[in-house]
């Protein structure tokens, strides 16, 4: 076995400060006035102003309309990001059940058809998707923001995979035990799909998280701003002699981090632990 | 408990493969039946279109009285242990043997009763608690059985319970489940490969071959009368020796040693079994064997060879001398006679002298 040697902690040191560096500038930054970054540029060392930056950024109300504070943003991002990845686990595990356990018609051809639609990102269909909504009326709702994007074929196609490795003679036991389809799915599948719902909440989450274009297409309503649209119109106030709120969107930043971080934390943990503790 | 009848049943997939042809068993109430053959013979399919897992193409099972066709599984009154014992990963062993009788409105009472009882029979009760994972393989193939008797079914369904244990965890088991039924007197049909275990389990073997049926019967009668070749060469350890004779005015001829039979004429397939034959005495009419090779077994010793072109295998007492070539007597009395093209046997015996 390879001993660990110091030289292969300096590497990985190395990494690591790369990759947590750009991180802590940011915070540290967002703890001085926007004068002193104005003029003195990123910091490294913390600045005199972090309750201030904080507090303003969470309760002041902001935007065109004065009507946004960050606290808001965050739970509009929140919201987003939770319906998101729940919604889209739900969905794509009844759609990978049907497909993988129901004898139907066309069943194959229609995995394929939701399987190609992987490869179609959401830009292509974003005008019609935007059309449908604003037709249904649902623009500047939660339901259009996050409605129109729960179908995952990336969802159904790795609970699919899942189903397909567990035995069929557990479906089997359930038969004889007798279990319908729906207590089969609920009595089994769901608690066996554990890691797999860790490991989409995941993704799916940050992904929801991250949504940044359908956001901005879908609300014009300042209330259901999220965090990526709020730090962007903080530095879109450049006008005349004002400078931009740098510590302000730098605080935004800290704070948009912080909830993908707590959640890729929290289901590793559950992640890892399924890996390990599976049967076989 | 119920007896179990499947009439004429036929499994045909929708590619048109038949993998049953028209299958006929009677299993009365409390016996064991197993079904035993090669893989691919369709056993395992015969006995899941009991359980209700699998289509029936055509023909009938009823269990007790009623026909079970088109009930779901669950509706037929049976419980299945399959192999890979198919425990529910995420349930406690306690919750395994109760998920059944849950989804049946068992009174929370009485399920625990019952558990109790099971979990007492199979000498579970210190697991019960326990996530499946963290049992051995003998331990899972008890809680699988507890889940079969919990439910108190008219038919246990067996398919290969015991593939997944090693060789002597098999033994111990096999006994186990046959004290078991005993005891409980449920009808079962066990589906194995190993003709050791179906000789030993069961009330009435039924051979299968090919999707048919090549005998039925109580072991030791299959033993000492194999309906064909293949089940001649399928039940006992070692096979049973399959050789070339010629049938010729009453007397058999092989190897240069004749024996008075009647019954059949031309050429036939004489079945030896290794255990009936022994070494000639000196000056008895005797097949000169070249021996191969020898297996030793401790109690008994093969001994592999060759007589002309065809192969013999016969069991012999280790402390018999043995030389290069061996002299070796036709037992008389346990000769078994085949048709040479179909395999089927026939029914000829030495004829008595007056």
């Amino acid at each position: 076995m390879h001993r660990t040697r110091p030289f292969d902690h300096l590497i990985l040191i190395i990494g690591a400060a790369l990759l947590v560096l750009p991180v802590v500038v940011a915070f540290m930054t967002s703890t001085y006035t926007a004068a002193q970054i104005h003029t003195g540029g990123l910091q490294i060392l913390p600045g005199g102003n972090f309750t201030e930056t904080y507090s303003k950024v969470l309760t002041q109300k902001g935007g065109f309309t004065g009507q946004i504070t960050g606290a808001r943003m965050l739970m509009n991002s929140m919201i987003l990001g939770v319906g998101f990845a729940l919604g889209k686990i739900v969905l794509s595990m009844m759609a990978a059940y049907a497909i993988v356990y129901f004898r139907f018609r066309f069943a194959t051809i229609m995995f394929w058809v939701i399987f190609t639609t992987l490869l179609l990102p959401l830009e292509v269909r974003i005008m019609p998707s935007y059309g449908v909504m604003s037709q249904l009326g649902i623009l500047n709702s939660y339901t259009g923001l996050i409605v129109p994007l729960l179908a995952s074929a990336t969802g159904t196609f790795y609970f699919r995979q899942f189903f397909k490795s567990i035995p069929d003679e557990l479906l089997e036991a359930a038969r004889i035990d007798g279990a319908g389809p729906v207590k089969f799915f609920i009595d089994v599948i769901v608690p066996l799909s554990k890691t797999m719902i860790a490991a989409i909440f995941i993704i799916m989450f940050v992904y929801g998280w991250n949504q940044y274009l359908w956001p901005m297409l879908m609300t014009t309503d300042e209330s259901f701003f999220t965090l990526m649209r709020g730090i962007k119109s903080i530095l879109q106030v450049w006008i005349g002699s004002q400078i931009p709120d740098y510590n302000e969107a730098f605080a935004l930043a800290v704070l948009a981090i912080i909830p993908p971080v707590a959640v890729v934390v929290i289901f590793q943990r559950w992640f890892i632990k399924g890996l390990t503790e599976s049967d076989k | 408990m119920a007896s179990i009848a499947i009439e004429n049943v036929v499994k045909t997939y929708a590619g048109g493969n038949t993998a049953v042809h028209g299958v006929s068993i009677d299993i009365k109430d409390g016996e064991f039946i197993v079904l035993v053959g090669p893989s691919g013979c369709g056993k395992s399919t015969l006995l899941r279109m009991v359980a209700g897992l699998e289509p029936i193409s055509g023909g009938e099972v009823r269990i007790g009285d009623r026909r079970v066709n088109d009930l779901d599984p669950a509706d037929r009154d049976i419980a299945m242990v399959f192999q890979n014992y198919a425990l529910y990963p995420h349930m406690t062993v306690r919750e395994n043997l109760a998920y059944g009788l849950k989804n049946r409105k068992t009174p929370k009472a009485e399920i625990e009763a019952r558990v109790a009882e099971a979990a007492r029979m199979l000498e579970i009760g210190q697991y019960l608690d326990r996530k499946p994972r963290a049992l051995s393989g003998g331990q899972r193939q008890r809680v699988a059985m507890g889940r079969a008797i919990v439910r108190k079914p008219a038919a246990f369904l067996f398919d290969e319970p015991l593939s997944n244990l090693d060789a002597k965890l098999r033994v111990t088991m096999r006994a186990e489940i046959r004290k078991l039924q005993k005891r409980l007197g449920t009808t079962s049909i066990y589906v194995t490969h190993d003709q050791l275990e179906a000789m030993t389990l069961a009330d009435r073997l039924v051979v299968l071959n090919a999707g048919r049926i090549e005998q039925i019967g109580a072991p030791l009668e299959i033993y000492h009368k194999p309906a064909s070749t293949f089940v001649a060469s399928f039940i006992g350890s070692p096979a049973m020796n399959l050789v070339d004779a010629r049938a010729e005015g009453g007397m058999l001829w092989f190897g240069g040693v004749s024996v008075p039979l009647k019954g059949a004429q031309g050429p036939v397939t004489l079945g030896l079994r290794a255990e009936d034959l022994r070494l000639a005495a000196p000056g008895e009419a005797a097949v000169q064997l070249r021996i191969e090779h020898v297996e030793e077994l401790g109690a008994q010793r093969l001994v592999h060879g060759m007589f002309e072109d065809q192969s013999l295998t016969i069991a012999l007492s280790p402390d018999v001398p043995l030389s290069d070539v061996v002299p070796v007597a036709l037992p008389r009395e346990r000769l078994h006679l085949f048709d040479a093209v179909s395999g089927k046997r026939i029914e000829a015996r030495a004829p008595v002298f007056a």
